[in-house]
């Protein structure tokens, strides 16, 4: 298997990065940053259509629905009846099982309210759904989602939007450990490239991010900082790293030194 | 009839269907969903499914997001 493929519910994807369409400063960007980010899954979001618009740019023009897959979320809900009822729409405007499962607890730090998120992942588990939930960095949680049915666990590494990079490398890597039959997608809070790289060596699936791409001064530039750090940080964690050690340790044979004796 | 539009009060002719409504606000049907009263409507039902008095109407796209 080639290390860029990211395995989700059965089906193969060419990436391991997932990246959001929203906040890029114009769609042009955007479509530009997606190409230059090599992700085969990007997010949508459900609203009211405008009805005061009339046609107008549909973000479905901006991808080609042969290389892009289409993963819809259920941002902004804090119910799972909110969630639910979102699901449900967008598989009727997408035709497609796969579902970014949000359910939010707290609007500042937009924290996943994990009882919400449980009883929306079993629910929609029974309608068929692929469900990738968003929860927060708890290995017991993470243990519970998967067993209702969740096709993958997508802990944050900071909240949405932040930019902090992995604030709990000890919890994230308990999940990474012990998550193994599904993927772990990290979700949330990375900030540059170097913090996608340190989640992959981690060993995470793969990373789904937006703002990290979308708020640069360059979002095509950063798209593929992130795709290049992405596949770095793979390639290492397969590679295995060196252990760490407190002194040096010569890299040049001691025998054969020139001496003055 | 009056219906209700995403929230907002219009006005329909008697038995127009969900496959009408999106004709005459200009949507195609194949970018968006529809839901009737709080159940999801199938693409294949929108010409049959007449809208009655005080229906509330759901119409929702996919728009940018994470």
């Amino acid at each position: 298997m080639k290390s860029e493929t990211l395995i989700i519910a059965g089906r193969s994807y060419g990436s391991r990065l997932i990246v959001g369409t929203g906040k890029y400063p114009t769609p042009v960007i955007m479509r530009r940053a997606i190409e230059a980010s090599g992700a085969a899954m990007v997010t949508v979001a459900v609203r009211r259509v405008d009805l005061t618009k009339r046609g107008g740019d549909n973000i479905l023009d901006a991808f080609d629905p042969s290389s892009v897959t289409l993963l819809p979320n259920t941002a902004g809900c804090y119910t799972a009846e909110e969630a639910i009822r979102t699901a449900r729409l967008a598989r009727e405007a997408g035709l497609s099982e796969l579902i970014k499962l949000e359910v939010i607890g707290d609007e500042r730090t937009l924290f996943p309210d994990t009882e919400g998120l449980l009883q929306a992942t079993r629910v929609l588990v029974k309608e068929g759904f692929v469900v990738l939930p968003y929860t927060n960095d708890d290995l017991v949680v993470a243990r519970r989602l998967r067993d209702a049915g969740a096709a993958a666990v997508m802990p944050l590494a900071a909240p949405i939007g932040s930019g902090l990079g992995v604030q709990n490398p000890a919890t994230l890597r308990l999940i990474l450990e012990e998550i193994r039959d599904i993927p772990v997608i990290v979700d949330a809070g990375v900030g540059t490239a170097s913090d996608a790289a340190i989640v992959m060596e981690m060993g995470a699936d793969g990373v789904l991010m937006n703002t990290g791409i979308a708020g640069a001064t360059d979002p095509v530039r950063m798209a593929r900082a992130m795709r290049l750090a992405i596949e770095a940080g793979r390639l290492a964690h397969e590679a295995g790293r060196i252990p760490r050690k407190p002194y040096a340790t010569a890299s040049s044979p001691i025998d054969g030194l020139i001496r003055r004796d | 009839m009056t219906i209700v539009l995403n929230g907002e009060e219009r006005q329909a002719a008697e038995g127009t269907s969900v496959l009408a409504l999106l004709k005459s606000i200009g949507l195609p049907p194949g970018r968006v969903a529809v839901e009737v009263n709080g159940s999801v409507i199938r693409r294949a039902d929108y010409p049959g499914l007449a809208l009655r008095e005080r229906d509330r109407i759901e119409v929702v796209h996919f728009v940018g997001g994470g």
